[in-house]
């Protein structure tokens, strides 16, 4: 189906993925895909008549679906961020995607904001993309030419630039469940609970099996043009001791992976200090939650 | 795609459709399409942005800010804006009692989160009230006679359907 709109764009709100890829195939960059848009629509203006091509994805079932086997659930990029919290699997063993996706806006924004819209906003102050890094998470991308699988830490290039190509379209999100022997923590720091934009957000996949770090992936929101993996604060931590880890070290590690700016939000000070307490806080509770399983 | 769109929605019980012309573009917002086209002018705008609430809707019983949805999203689906609510709804009589409406710009988005709260959860501690709400701005009441209201027509609730709550 394709609508041809009045005032400015055409609408195609096709019914199959099939479709929507020649479509995407064809047009490129000339079409905007656009799924909760809650990020396009306060872009547009469209109460005055503006908006571009849309490629409305909202119709697709097979990006509206939630799969799960023994590794992990795979979440349709059109999944909203209120089915995603309420899905008994995520809701079970997935708790940071949970508290995640109850951040994304009010209520009236997760009813309809999207988890691949989240994503494909790439905004660094977006509040699932640090969650899907520490748990590890696998992109699908999908043309006309083929689908295709990432590491979604390898996802996000700079600032609003991501590895999707123009003709392609984000189809899911596979998030694998974590080692029965890590802990979870997520923080999400900003100036009113469920509204704010973050400030700093950070969530963290801690193993630490008889004490000694296996794995340490310690995400974070608002610290850089990107949602950031701090990849040389894991490699400091990999197999030392969990109890005595030394803040000094933490800080060295984390200048070397984050370039917070000052913006209308916060300082970069303010962010790089919030930065080591909150991975400090985490540390010590994955500690006690170690401590409590000997 | 050769018989044109397909695209009919019914709100508060009247079926818009852009087959007989009742929606005239699928990029409209909702908003516009409540308030200047079906001339049903209890939803407000607020600030147009889905940061205040005042706009707020139920699609298939789920709250939506109306000013971020395109109507072209909404094939097959019920809206209720808040002149679909039962006249007798308790929240509305709670709302008067409690003086839950200054100026009365929030008040219908106010409403709508409500009943999509109750919908769900008829018996919510103050908590969840306050979660449920968080995203209608007030700048008039200071929000306590407006969650004062809710829990109210909770209670009410509960006592007209006989449950013994
Ligand atoms: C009032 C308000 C409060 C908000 N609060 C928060 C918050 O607290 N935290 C937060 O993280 N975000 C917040 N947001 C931002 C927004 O709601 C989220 O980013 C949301 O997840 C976007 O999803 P969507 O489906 O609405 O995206 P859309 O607006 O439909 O699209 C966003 C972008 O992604 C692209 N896109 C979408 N789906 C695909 C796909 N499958 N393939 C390729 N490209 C695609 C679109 O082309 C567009 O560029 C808020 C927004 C508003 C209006
Ligand atoms: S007018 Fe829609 S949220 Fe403010
Ligand atoms: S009563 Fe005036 S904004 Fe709420």
């Amino acid at each position: 189906m394709s609508v041809q709109a009045s005032a400015a764009g055409e609408w195609h709100r096709p019914g199959s993925l099939a479709e929507a890829l020649d479509i995407r195939a064809r047009a490129k960059d000339a079409v905007v895909p656009a799924a909760g848009c809650t990020d396009l629509m306060v872009g547009w203006n469209a109460g005055a008549g503006r908006w571009p091509t849309v490629l409305d994805l909202s119709a697709l079932p097979e990006l509206n679906r939630i799969d799960v086997d023994d590794a992990g659930v795979t979440i349709g990029a059109a999944v909203s961020c209120s089915r995603l919290a309420n899905h008994p699997a995520v809701a079970g063993r997935l708790p940071m995607l949970v508290a995640s996706a109850r951040q994304t806006g009010s209520v009236a924004i997760q009813n309809r904001a999207t988890l691949g819209g989240n994503i494909m906003n790439a905004s660094p102050a977006a509040d699932n993309p640090p969650v899907l890094l520490a748990y590890g998470a696998r992109l699908t991308l999908a043309s006309t030419r083929g689908s295709r699988s990432i590491d979604y830490a390898d996802f996000h290039l700079d600032y609003k630039r991501t590895r999707a190509e123009p003709d392609e379209l984000l189809v899911s999100v596979t998030v694998p469940f974590p080692s029965p022997y890590a802990s979870v923590h997520y923080r999400k720091v900003g100036t009113r609970r469920a509204q704010a934009i973050s400030k700093v957000a950070l969530s963290v996949l801690l193993d630490a099996g008889a004490g000694v770090v296996r794995e340490a992936r310690f995400a974070f929101a608002s610290m850089g043009p990107v949602p950031l993996l701090a990849g040389s604060l894991s490699a400091a931590l990999r197999g030392r001791p969990l109890a005595g880890i030394d803040p000094a070290l933490v800080t060295r590690a984390l200048a070397t992976d984050l370039s917070p700016r000052d913006d209308i939000r916060s300082t970069a000070d303010y962010r790089r200090q919030v930065a080591v307490n909150l991975v400090m806080a985490a540390i010590a509770d994955a500690s006690a939650a170690e401590a409590r399983r000997n | 795609m050769s018989e044109g769109p397909v695209l009919s929605f019914t709100l508060n019980g009247r079926v818009f459709s852009a087959a007989d012309g009742t929606v005239p573009s699928p990029a409209m917002r909702l908003l516009d399409l409540i308030r200047l086209h079906a001339g049903q002018t209890g939803t407000k705008e607020g600030c147009g942005e889905g940061e205040c609430g005042a706009c707020a809707v139920l699609v298939d019983g789920e709250l939506a800010n109306s000013c971020l949805v395109p109507v072209g999203q909404l094939h097959g689906c019920t809206v209720t804006s808040i002149e679909g609510l039962p006249r007798n709804d308790p929240l509305v009589a709670a709302f008067a009692r409690a003086g839950a409406a200054q100026c009365g710009i929030c008040t219908p988005g106010m409403v709508m989160a409500a009943r999509a709260l109750l919908d769900r959860d008829p018996h919510p501690t103050l908590e969840a009230v306050r979660e449920a709400l968080a995203g209608n701005l007030c700048r008039c009441t200071g929000y306590v006679r407006i969650h004062a209201a809710v829990l109210d027509a909770a209670a009410g609730e509960g006592t007209a359907g006989g449950g013994a709550s």
